[in-house]
Protein backbone atom coordinates (compact mmCIF):
# COMPACT_ATOMS: atom_id res chain seq x y z
CA UNK A 1 0.00 0.00 0.00
CA UNK A 2 1.47 3.34 -1.26
CA UNK A 3 0.16 6.78 0.66
CA UNK A 4 1.47 8.79 -2.70
CA UNK A 5 -1.04 6.77 -4.92
CA UNK A 6 -3.76 7.10 -1.78
CA UNK A 7 -2.99 10.92 -1.55
CA UNK A 8 -3.22 11.02 -5.30
CA UNK A 9 -6.50 9.53 -5.53
CA UNK A 10 -7.80 11.99 -2.56
CA UNK A 11 -5.95 15.17 -4.39
CA UNK A 12 -8.37 14.79 -7.57
CA UNK A 13 -11.54 15.07 -5.48
CA UNK A 14 -9.70 17.83 -3.06
CA UNK A 15 -9.01 19.65 -6.83
CA UNK A 16 -12.32 19.12 -7.31
CA UNK A 17 -14.22 20.43 -4.33
CA UNK A 18 -12.58 23.43 -4.39
CA UNK A 19 -14.77 24.98 -7.18
CA UNK A 20 -17.90 22.67 -7.27
CA UNK A 21 -20.65 24.26 -5.73
CA UNK A 22 -22.97 21.40 -6.48
CA UNK A 23 -20.82 19.07 -4.59
CA UNK A 24 -20.49 21.23 -1.58
CA UNK A 25 -24.40 21.76 -1.87
CA UNK A 26 -24.95 18.03 -1.77
CA UNK A 27 -22.67 17.55 1.39
CA UNK A 28 -24.79 20.76 3.31
CA UNK A 29 -27.78 20.73 1.54
CA UNK A 30 -30.00 18.10 2.12
CA UNK A 31 -28.33 17.11 6.17
CA UNK A 32 -29.37 20.57 6.98
CA UNK A 33 -32.83 20.53 5.47
CA UNK A 34 -33.27 17.57 7.18
CA UNK A 35 -32.40 19.24 10.10
CA UNK A 36 -34.51 22.32 10.05
CA UNK A 37 -37.56 19.59 8.88
CA UNK A 38 -37.37 17.15 11.36
CA UNK A 39 -35.91 19.83 13.94
CA UNK A 40 -39.12 21.69 14.25
CA UNK A 41 -41.64 18.88 13.81
CA UNK A 42 -39.79 17.36 16.53
CA UNK A 43 -39.96 20.72 18.60
CA UNK A 44 -44.08 20.98 17.63
CA UNK A 45 -44.54 17.18 18.65
CA UNK A 46 -42.29 17.35 21.74
CA UNK A 47 -45.26 19.07 23.33
CA UNK A 48 -47.71 16.43 23.12
CA UNK A 49 -45.33 14.03 24.28
CA UNK A 50 -44.75 14.54 27.99
CA UNK A 51 -44.26 10.88 28.44
CA UNK A 52 -41.37 10.84 26.08
CA UNK A 53 -37.94 12.17 27.77
CA UNK A 54 -35.80 14.13 25.60
CA UNK A 55 -37.85 13.77 22.62
CA UNK A 56 -35.81 16.72 20.93
CA UNK A 57 -32.61 14.89 21.28
CA UNK A 58 -33.43 11.64 20.33
CA UNK A 59 -34.86 12.78 16.89
CA UNK A 60 -31.87 15.17 16.49
CA UNK A 61 -29.16 13.12 17.87
CA UNK A 62 -30.63 9.69 15.49
CA UNK A 63 -30.69 12.75 12.69
CA UNK A 64 -27.20 13.26 12.90
CA UNK A 65 -25.99 10.00 12.92
CA UNK A 66 -27.89 8.86 10.89
CA UNK A 67 -26.48 11.12 8.26
CA UNK A 68 -22.89 9.91 9.31
CA UNK A 69 -24.19 6.78 7.98
CA UNK A 70 -25.31 8.25 5.07
CA UNK A 71 -22.27 10.55 3.85
CA UNK A 72 -19.58 7.84 4.60
CA UNK A 73 -21.54 5.89 2.14
CA UNK A 74 -21.62 8.44 -0.29
CA UNK A 75 -17.96 8.97 0.21
CA UNK A 76 -17.23 6.11 -1.55
CA UNK A 77 -19.86 5.55 -4.00
CA UNK A 78 -20.20 9.30 -5.47
CA UNK A 79 -15.95 9.50 -5.00
CA UNK A 80 -15.97 6.51 -7.33
CA UNK A 81 -19.23 7.43 -9.91
CA UNK A 82 -17.62 10.80 -10.57
CA UNK A 83 -14.31 9.06 -12.10
CA UNK A 84 -16.80 6.99 -13.86
CA UNK A 85 -18.68 10.09 -14.97
CA UNK A 86 -15.42 11.58 -16.36
CA UNK A 87 -14.38 8.35 -18.40
CA UNK A 88 -11.29 8.46 -15.79
CA UNK A 89 -11.33 4.89 -14.41
CA UNK A 90 -9.31 3.30 -17.59
CA UNK A 91 -6.74 5.61 -16.50
CA UNK A 92 -6.51 4.70 -12.90
CA UNK A 93 -6.93 1.16 -13.37
CA UNK A 94 -3.98 1.25 -16.03
CA UNK A 95 -1.89 2.97 -13.39
CA UNK A 96 0.08 1.07 -10.77
CA UNK A 97 -3.01 2.39 -8.22
CA UNK A 98 -3.60 -1.07 -6.36
CA UNK A 99 -7.89 -1.95 -5.87
CA UNK A 100 -6.69 -1.79 -2.09
CA UNK A 101 -4.83 1.41 -2.65
CA UNK A 102 -8.17 2.76 -4.65
CA UNK A 103 -10.37 1.38 -1.90
CA UNK A 104 -8.61 2.99 0.79
CA UNK A 105 -8.67 6.03 -1.22
CA UNK A 106 -12.81 5.91 -1.18
CA UNK A 107 -13.04 5.33 2.56
CA UNK A 108 -10.77 8.32 3.28
CA UNK A 109 -13.44 10.46 0.96
CA UNK A 110 -15.61 8.85 3.12
CA UNK A 111 -14.56 10.52 6.21
CA UNK A 112 -13.94 13.43 5.09
CA UNK A 113 -17.59 14.12 3.51
CA UNK A 114 -19.16 12.66 6.53
CA UNK A 115 -16.52 14.88 8.89
CA UNK A 116 -17.64 17.98 6.92
CA UNK A 117 -21.55 17.12 6.92
CA UNK A 118 -21.28 16.41 10.78
CA UNK A 119 -19.57 19.37 11.70
CA UNK A 120 -21.93 21.56 9.91
CA UNK A 121 -25.00 19.82 11.41
CA UNK A 122 -24.07 20.02 14.92
CA UNK A 123 -23.06 23.42 15.05
CA UNK A 124 -26.62 24.09 13.54
CA UNK A 125 -28.40 21.51 16.24
CA UNK A 126 -26.52 23.93 18.88
CA UNK A 127 -27.40 26.95 17.56
CA UNK A 128 -31.21 26.25 16.04
CA UNK A 129 -31.93 23.80 18.92
CA UNK A 130 -29.49 23.99 21.91
CA UNK A 131 -28.79 20.60 21.02
CA UNK A 132 -25.57 19.47 21.90
CA UNK A 133 -24.42 15.93 20.52
CA UNK A 134 -21.52 15.91 22.59
CA UNK A 135 -23.78 14.76 26.08
CA UNK A 136 -23.75 11.74 24.43
CA UNK A 137 -20.03 11.65 26.14
CA UNK A 138 -17.11 8.97 25.03
CA UNK A 139 -20.22 6.52 23.52
CA UNK A 140 -20.11 9.38 20.91
CA UNK A 141 -16.78 8.15 19.18
CA UNK A 142 -17.38 4.87 18.83
CA UNK A 143 -21.11 5.35 18.10
CA UNK A 144 -19.22 7.77 15.08
CA UNK A 145 -16.90 4.89 14.07
CA UNK A 146 -19.40 1.83 13.80
CA UNK A 147 -21.30 4.25 11.38
CA UNK A 148 -18.99 5.12 9.59
CA UNK A 149 -18.10 1.22 9.09
CA UNK A 150 -21.24 0.27 8.49
CA UNK A 151 -21.21 3.19 5.70
CA UNK A 152 -18.08 2.20 4.08
CA UNK A 153 -19.53 -1.65 3.91
CA UNK A 154 -22.15 -0.48 2.02
CA UNK A 155 -20.08 2.24 -0.10
CA UNK A 156 -18.05 -0.54 -0.95
CA UNK A 157 -20.88 -3.26 -1.90
CA UNK A 158 -22.54 0.15 -3.65
CA UNK A 159 -19.13 1.00 -5.97
CA UNK A 160 -18.51 -3.09 -6.85
CA UNK A 161 -22.05 -3.49 -7.79
CA UNK A 162 -21.79 -0.36 -10.48
CA UNK A 163 -18.57 -2.09 -11.63
CA UNK A 164 -19.99 -4.89 -12.87
CA UNK A 165 -23.18 -3.57 -13.82
CA UNK A 166 -23.31 -0.38 -15.39
CA UNK A 167 -24.45 3.43 -14.88
CA UNK A 168 -27.83 1.20 -14.94
CA UNK A 169 -26.66 0.68 -11.10
CA UNK A 170 -25.85 4.13 -10.29
CA UNK A 171 -29.45 4.68 -8.20
CA UNK A 172 -27.43 2.41 -5.76
CA UNK A 173 -25.50 5.18 -5.04
CA UNK A 174 -27.95 6.85 -3.15
CA UNK A 175 -30.83 4.25 -2.67
CA UNK A 176 -28.89 1.19 -0.73
CA UNK A 177 -28.20 3.09 2.48
CA UNK A 178 -31.88 4.21 2.64
CA UNK A 179 -33.05 0.01 2.68
CA UNK A 180 -31.29 -0.06 5.79
CA UNK A 181 -33.29 3.32 7.39
CA UNK A 182 -36.50 1.19 8.70
CA UNK A 183 -34.82 -1.53 10.33
CA UNK A 184 -32.34 0.48 11.95
CA UNK A 185 -34.77 1.95 14.12
CA UNK A 186 -33.40 5.63 13.74
CA UNK A 187 -36.14 7.30 15.44
CA UNK A 188 -38.11 4.93 16.78
CA UNK A 189 -37.07 1.70 19.05
CA UNK A 190 -36.24 -1.40 18.17
CA UNK A 191 -38.95 -3.20 19.85
CA UNK A 192 -41.53 -0.77 17.65
CA UNK A 193 -40.57 -3.01 14.78
CA UNK A 194 -42.62 -6.55 14.01
CA UNK A 195 -40.58 -9.57 15.27
CA UNK A 196 -39.52 -10.63 12.45
CA UNK A 197 -37.67 -7.10 11.33
CA UNK A 198 -36.49 -7.18 14.93
CA UNK A 199 -34.50 -10.56 14.41
CA UNK A 200 -32.98 -8.30 11.38
CA UNK A 201 -32.19 -5.07 13.20
CA UNK A 202 -30.20 -7.34 15.39
CA UNK A 203 -28.03 -7.92 12.81
CA UNK A 204 -28.18 -3.99 11.45
CA UNK A 205 -25.26 -2.47 13.01
CA UNK A 206 -26.81 1.04 12.95
CA UNK A 207 -29.44 -0.55 14.81
CA UNK A 208 -27.24 -0.76 17.93
CA UNK A 209 -26.09 2.23 17.49
CA UNK A 210 -29.39 4.00 17.69
CA UNK A 211 -30.65 1.57 20.23
CA UNK A 212 -27.37 2.70 22.23
CA UNK A 213 -27.71 6.53 21.73
CA UNK A 214 -31.43 6.52 23.21
CA UNK A 215 -29.91 4.49 26.07
CA UNK A 216 -26.89 6.89 26.56
CA UNK A 217 -29.90 10.02 26.24
CA UNK A 218 -32.61 8.94 28.50
CA UNK A 219 -30.23 6.57 31.02
CA UNK A 220 -26.98 7.80 30.76
CA UNK A 221 -25.57 4.23 30.61
CA UNK A 222 -22.83 3.54 28.74
CA UNK A 223 -24.25 0.87 26.09
CA UNK A 224 -21.63 -1.44 26.15
CA UNK A 225 -23.66 -3.81 24.65
CA UNK A 226 -24.65 -1.96 21.55
CA UNK A 227 -21.55 -1.17 20.59
CA UNK A 228 -19.87 -4.72 20.64
CA UNK A 229 -22.51 -6.00 18.73
CA UNK A 230 -22.12 -3.33 16.25
CA UNK A 231 -18.38 -3.49 15.88
CA UNK A 232 -18.71 -7.52 16.00
CA UNK A 233 -21.52 -7.06 13.01
CA UNK A 234 -19.40 -4.74 11.06
CA UNK A 235 -15.85 -5.99 11.32
CA UNK A 236 -17.77 -9.03 9.59
CA UNK A 237 -20.00 -6.99 6.87
CA UNK A 238 -16.95 -5.04 6.16
CA UNK A 239 -14.41 -7.80 5.93
CA UNK A 240 -17.08 -9.45 3.06
CA UNK A 241 -17.76 -5.94 1.09
CA UNK A 242 -14.08 -6.10 0.19
CA UNK A 243 -13.94 -9.40 -0.54
CA UNK A 244 -16.65 -8.93 -2.16
CA UNK A 245 -15.21 -5.55 -4.30
CA UNK A 246 -12.15 -8.28 -4.91
CA UNK A 247 -13.89 -10.11 -6.45
CA UNK A 248 -15.92 -8.57 -8.79
CA UNK A 249 -13.06 -6.61 -9.68
CA UNK A 250 -12.05 -9.81 -10.80
CA UNK A 251 -15.05 -10.88 -12.82
CA UNK A 252 -15.16 -7.62 -14.21
CA UNK A 253 -11.16 -7.93 -15.98
CA UNK A 254 -12.30 -11.37 -16.86
CA UNK A 255 -15.47 -10.55 -18.80
CA UNK A 256 -13.68 -7.17 -20.31
CA UNK A 257 -16.25 -5.20 -18.61
CA UNK A 258 -13.74 -2.09 -17.04
CA UNK A 259 -14.55 0.03 -20.49
CA UNK A 260 -18.44 -0.41 -20.05
CA UNK A 261 -19.06 0.55 -16.72
CA UNK A 262 -19.78 4.45 -18.10
CA UNK A 263 -22.87 2.70 -20.01
CA UNK B 1 14.81 -12.23 -34.32
CA UNK B 2 15.05 -8.73 -33.22
CA UNK B 3 18.97 -7.19 -32.00
CA UNK B 4 17.66 -5.09 -29.45
CA UNK B 5 16.35 -6.39 -26.33
CA UNK B 6 12.50 -7.30 -25.97
CA UNK B 7 10.66 -4.60 -23.45
CA UNK B 8 7.19 -6.66 -23.89
CA UNK B 9 7.10 -10.01 -25.00
CA UNK B 10 3.31 -11.53 -25.84
CA UNK B 11 3.06 -15.82 -26.43
CA UNK B 12 -0.61 -17.09 -27.06
CA UNK B 13 -2.28 -14.20 -25.94
CA UNK B 14 -5.89 -14.78 -26.26
CA UNK B 15 -9.22 -13.57 -24.99
CA UNK B 16 -12.65 -15.03 -25.18
CA UNK B 17 -16.18 -13.29 -24.02
CA UNK B 18 -19.01 -15.75 -23.59
CA UNK B 19 -17.29 -18.31 -26.23
CA UNK B 20 -16.83 -15.22 -28.93
CA UNK B 21 -12.33 -15.52 -29.45
CA UNK B 22 -11.92 -12.13 -29.86
CA UNK B 23 -7.57 -12.24 -29.55
CA UNK B 24 -6.97 -15.97 -31.03
CA UNK B 25 -3.17 -16.85 -29.49
CA UNK B 26 -1.32 -13.96 -30.76
CA UNK B 27 2.99 -13.62 -30.01
CA UNK B 28 4.43 -10.96 -30.89
CA UNK B 29 7.21 -8.74 -29.39
CA UNK B 30 8.29 -4.67 -28.84
CA UNK B 31 11.92 -4.39 -28.70
CA UNK B 32 13.43 -1.35 -27.03
CA UNK B 33 13.16 1.77 -29.06
CA UNK B 34 10.80 0.56 -31.70
CA UNK B 35 7.34 1.44 -32.75
CA UNK B 36 5.40 -1.58 -33.83
CA UNK B 37 1.86 -0.47 -35.09
CA UNK B 38 -0.95 -2.47 -34.57
CA UNK B 39 -3.12 -2.45 -37.75
CA UNK B 40 -6.74 -4.29 -38.18
CA UNK B 41 -10.36 -3.05 -39.25
CA UNK B 42 -13.42 -2.67 -36.64
CA UNK B 43 -13.40 -6.04 -34.18
CA UNK B 44 -9.93 -7.39 -35.40
CA UNK B 45 -9.42 -7.17 -31.57
CA UNK B 46 -6.72 -4.29 -31.17
CA UNK B 47 -8.03 -2.57 -28.18
CA UNK B 48 -8.68 -6.24 -26.14
CA UNK B 49 -4.98 -6.78 -27.08
CA UNK B 50 -4.22 -3.67 -25.37
CA UNK B 51 -6.39 -3.71 -22.59
CA UNK B 52 -5.16 -7.01 -22.32
CA UNK B 53 -1.02 -5.03 -22.00
CA UNK B 54 -2.50 -3.06 -19.56
CA UNK B 55 -4.11 -5.57 -17.00
CA UNK B 56 -7.98 -3.67 -17.74
CA UNK B 57 -9.03 -7.69 -18.81
CA UNK B 58 -7.98 -10.58 -18.15
CA UNK B 59 -6.39 -12.48 -20.74
CA UNK B 60 -8.05 -16.56 -21.41
CA UNK B 61 -4.69 -18.05 -22.38
CA UNK B 62 -0.93 -17.00 -22.79
CA UNK B 63 1.77 -15.18 -21.03
CA UNK B 64 2.67 -11.46 -21.02
CA UNK B 65 6.19 -9.69 -19.76
CA UNK B 66 7.20 -6.82 -19.60
CA UNK B 67 10.77 -6.17 -19.24
CA UNK B 68 11.37 -9.81 -18.63
CA UNK B 69 8.75 -9.70 -15.70
CA UNK B 70 5.73 -11.64 -16.09
CA UNK B 71 2.30 -9.58 -16.09
CA UNK B 72 0.44 -9.25 -13.58
CA UNK B 73 2.92 -10.78 -11.16
CA UNK B 74 4.79 -7.58 -11.15
CA UNK B 75 1.64 -5.22 -11.87
CA UNK B 76 2.39 -2.47 -10.00
CA UNK B 77 6.19 -2.12 -10.67
CA UNK B 78 5.75 -2.81 -14.46
CA UNK B 79 2.67 -0.14 -15.09
CA UNK B 80 4.93 2.31 -12.91
CA UNK B 81 7.27 1.82 -15.89
CA UNK B 82 5.13 2.05 -18.71
CA UNK B 83 1.45 4.18 -19.43
CA UNK B 84 -0.72 4.43 -22.62
CA UNK B 85 -3.09 6.93 -23.84
CA UNK B 86 -6.13 5.93 -25.50
CA UNK B 87 -9.41 7.88 -27.29
CA UNK B 88 -11.56 5.83 -25.27
CA UNK B 89 -10.64 7.99 -21.38
CA UNK B 90 -10.54 11.25 -20.59
CA UNK B 91 -9.85 12.96 -17.38
CA UNK B 92 -11.71 14.67 -14.86
CA UNK B 93 -13.33 17.66 -16.67
CA UNK B 94 -13.52 20.18 -13.39
CA UNK B 95 -9.96 19.86 -12.64
CA UNK B 96 -7.65 22.36 -14.91
CA UNK B 97 -4.97 20.63 -17.17
CA UNK B 98 -2.17 21.34 -13.80
CA UNK B 99 -4.03 19.65 -11.52
CA UNK B 100 -4.98 16.65 -13.70
CA UNK B 101 -1.59 16.23 -13.96
CA UNK B 102 -0.66 17.07 -10.37
CA UNK B 103 -2.88 13.91 -9.14
CA UNK B 104 -0.83 11.76 -12.14
CA UNK B 105 2.65 12.97 -10.75
CA UNK B 106 1.14 11.99 -7.64
CA UNK B 107 0.03 8.79 -8.42
CA UNK B 108 3.32 7.59 -10.52
CA UNK B 109 5.42 9.61 -8.12
CA UNK B 110 7.04 11.60 -10.42
CA UNK B 111 9.78 13.35 -8.58
CA UNK B 112 10.14 16.79 -9.34
CA UNK B 113 6.46 16.96 -10.41
CA UNK B 114 5.98 20.86 -11.24
CA UNK B 115 9.27 20.83 -13.43
CA UNK B 116 8.47 17.60 -15.43
CA UNK B 117 4.35 18.58 -15.59
CA UNK B 118 5.60 21.78 -17.13
CA UNK B 119 8.09 20.31 -19.48
CA UNK B 120 5.09 17.59 -21.10
CA UNK B 121 3.10 20.59 -21.31
CA UNK B 122 5.00 22.59 -23.16
CA UNK B 123 6.20 19.52 -25.12
CA UNK B 124 2.66 19.19 -26.36
CA UNK B 125 2.12 23.10 -27.28
CA UNK B 126 -0.39 23.28 -24.55
CA UNK B 127 1.46 25.07 -21.16
CA UNK B 128 -0.39 28.17 -22.18
CA UNK B 129 -3.63 25.85 -21.32
CA UNK B 130 -2.64 24.88 -17.49
CA UNK B 131 -4.98 26.95 -15.97
CA UNK B 132 -7.60 26.02 -18.10
CA UNK B 133 -10.70 23.54 -17.06
CA UNK B 134 -10.07 20.35 -18.90
CA UNK B 135 -13.88 20.75 -19.98
CA UNK B 136 -12.88 23.85 -22.00
CA UNK B 137 -10.47 21.60 -24.27
CA UNK B 138 -11.21 20.86 -27.86
CA UNK B 139 -10.67 17.21 -28.62
CA UNK B 140 -7.36 17.82 -30.15
CA UNK B 141 -6.24 19.48 -26.93
CA UNK B 142 -7.82 17.06 -24.80
CA UNK B 143 -5.68 14.36 -26.86
CA UNK B 144 -2.26 16.36 -26.23
CA UNK B 145 -3.36 16.54 -22.57
CA UNK B 146 -3.62 13.13 -22.74
CA UNK B 147 -0.23 12.63 -24.14
CA UNK B 148 1.57 14.60 -22.06
CA UNK B 149 -0.23 12.98 -19.22
CA UNK B 150 1.13 9.73 -20.74
CA UNK B 151 4.90 11.11 -20.93
CA UNK B 152 4.32 11.88 -17.42
CA UNK B 153 6.32 8.99 -15.81
CA UNK B 154 9.44 8.77 -18.29
CA UNK B 155 7.47 5.31 -19.71
CA UNK B 156 9.66 2.82 -21.34
CA UNK B 157 6.97 1.58 -23.21
CA UNK B 158 3.80 3.69 -24.16
CA UNK B 159 0.57 1.83 -25.47
CA UNK B 160 -1.23 4.61 -27.82
CA UNK B 161 -4.70 3.69 -29.17
CA UNK B 162 -5.51 5.93 -32.01
CA UNK B 163 -3.65 8.81 -30.19
CA UNK B 164 -3.78 10.99 -33.11
CA UNK B 165 -7.47 10.48 -33.61
CA UNK B 166 -9.41 14.22 -33.21
CA UNK B 167 -6.15 15.97 -34.19
CA UNK B 168 -5.85 18.37 -36.69
CA UNK B 169 -3.24 17.19 -39.79
CA UNK B 170 -0.62 19.80 -38.32
CA UNK B 171 -0.73 19.25 -34.99
CA UNK B 172 -0.84 14.80 -35.93
CA UNK B 173 2.22 15.55 -37.51
CA UNK B 174 3.42 17.46 -34.39
CA UNK B 175 2.52 15.16 -32.40
CA UNK B 176 4.33 12.40 -34.69
CA UNK B 177 7.39 13.93 -34.74
CA UNK B 178 7.33 14.37 -31.21
CA UNK B 179 6.87 10.74 -30.51
CA UNK B 180 9.68 9.89 -33.01
CA UNK B 181 11.95 12.49 -31.26
CA UNK B 182 11.25 11.01 -27.38
CA UNK B 183 11.50 7.58 -28.89
CA UNK B 184 15.28 8.41 -30.74
CA UNK B 185 16.34 10.26 -27.43
CA UNK B 186 14.70 8.13 -24.90
CA UNK B 187 14.90 5.14 -26.23
CA UNK B 188 10.84 5.13 -25.90
CA UNK B 189 8.94 1.92 -27.22
CA UNK B 190 5.55 2.45 -28.76
CA UNK B 191 2.83 0.05 -29.58
CA UNK B 192 0.18 1.88 -31.76
CA UNK B 193 -2.97 1.72 -33.13
CA UNK B 194 -4.35 3.84 -36.01
CA UNK B 195 -6.92 3.59 -38.54
CA UNK B 196 -4.75 6.02 -40.50
CA UNK B 197 -2.68 4.02 -42.80
CA UNK B 198 -0.34 7.31 -44.15
CA UNK B 199 1.04 7.40 -40.32
CA UNK B 200 1.29 4.15 -39.50
CA UNK B 201 3.73 3.82 -42.74
CA UNK B 202 5.09 6.73 -41.36
CA UNK B 203 5.43 5.98 -37.50
CA UNK B 204 5.76 2.14 -37.35
CA UNK B 205 9.28 0.79 -37.73
CA UNK B 206 7.56 -2.83 -38.03
CA UNK B 207 3.01 -3.98 -38.61
CA UNK B 208 1.33 -6.67 -37.22
CA UNK B 209 -2.09 -6.89 -39.31
CA UNK B 210 -5.04 -8.57 -36.91
CA UNK B 211 -7.71 -9.83 -38.08
CA UNK B 212 -10.64 -11.67 -36.04
CA UNK B 213 -8.11 -11.95 -33.55
CA UNK B 214 -5.25 -13.80 -35.26
CA UNK B 215 -2.01 -11.93 -36.40
CA UNK B 216 -2.14 -12.56 -40.05
CA UNK B 217 0.81 -10.94 -41.69
CA UNK B 218 3.47 -8.60 -40.43
CA UNK B 219 6.56 -6.96 -41.19
CA UNK B 220 7.89 -3.39 -41.92
CA UNK B 221 6.26 -1.17 -44.28
CA UNK B 222 8.44 -1.57 -47.00
CA UNK B 223 8.11 -5.47 -46.80
CA UNK B 224 4.44 -5.44 -46.50
CA UNK B 225 4.38 -3.13 -49.38
CA UNK B 226 6.61 -5.77 -51.60
CA UNK B 227 4.76 -8.24 -50.13
CA UNK B 228 1.52 -7.43 -51.79
CA UNK B 229 2.79 -5.23 -54.66
CA UNK B 230 1.00 -1.93 -53.13
CA UNK B 231 2.66 1.05 -53.27
CA UNK B 232 0.29 2.28 -49.78
CA UNK B 233 -0.08 0.79 -46.83
CA UNK B 234 -3.91 1.68 -47.12
CA UNK B 235 -4.07 -0.87 -50.29
CA UNK B 236 -2.29 -3.07 -48.36
CA UNK B 237 -4.98 -2.61 -45.74
CA UNK B 238 -7.52 -3.23 -48.12
CA UNK B 239 -6.72 -6.13 -50.06
CA UNK B 240 -5.92 -7.93 -46.65
CA UNK B 241 -9.19 -7.47 -45.12
CA UNK B 242 -11.19 -7.39 -47.92
CA UNK B 243 -9.68 -10.65 -49.78
CA UNK B 244 -9.63 -12.11 -45.61
CA UNK B 245 -6.76 -14.47 -47.35
CA UNK B 246 -4.46 -14.78 -44.49
CA UNK B 247 -0.69 -14.93 -46.34
CA UNK B 248 1.73 -17.23 -44.29
CA UNK B 249 2.23 -15.46 -41.05
CA UNK B 250 6.04 -13.42 -41.58
CA UNK B 251 7.73 -13.61 -37.77
CA UNK B 252 5.87 -11.08 -35.85
CA UNK B 253 9.59 -10.71 -34.24
CA UNK B 254 11.25 -9.72 -37.21
CA UNK B 255 12.39 -6.00 -37.33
Amino acid sequence: MKLHRIAAIIWRHIYLYQRSLPRWLEIFYWPLLDLLLWGFISLYLSRFSGSVPKFVGFFLGALIFWDILYRANQGVSISFLEDVWSRNLLNLFASPLTAGEFLAALMTMGIIKMLTGTIAAVIMARILYSFNIFTLGLAFIPFVLNLLLMGWAIGIVTTAVILRFGMGAEVLAWGLALIFQPISAVFYPVSTLPPSLQTLALFTPSAHVFEGMRQVLSAGAFPWHNLIWAFGLNVVYLSIAVLFFFQILRQVRRLGLLMRVEQ
Amino acid sequence: MSTRRPVLEVENLAKSFNGNVAVAGISFSLASAEILGLLGPNGAGKTTTIQMLLGLVSPSAGHIRYFGLDFPAHREEILARINFSSTYVSLPYFLTAWENLVVYAKLYNVKHHKEKIAEVLDTFEIYDLRKNLTRNFSSGQLTRLHLARALLNDPQVLLLDEPTASLDPDIADKTRTLLRRIRDRKGLSILYTSHNMKEMEEMSDRIIFLQRGSIIDGGTPRELLERYHEESLEDVFLQIARDNVPRPQASPHTS
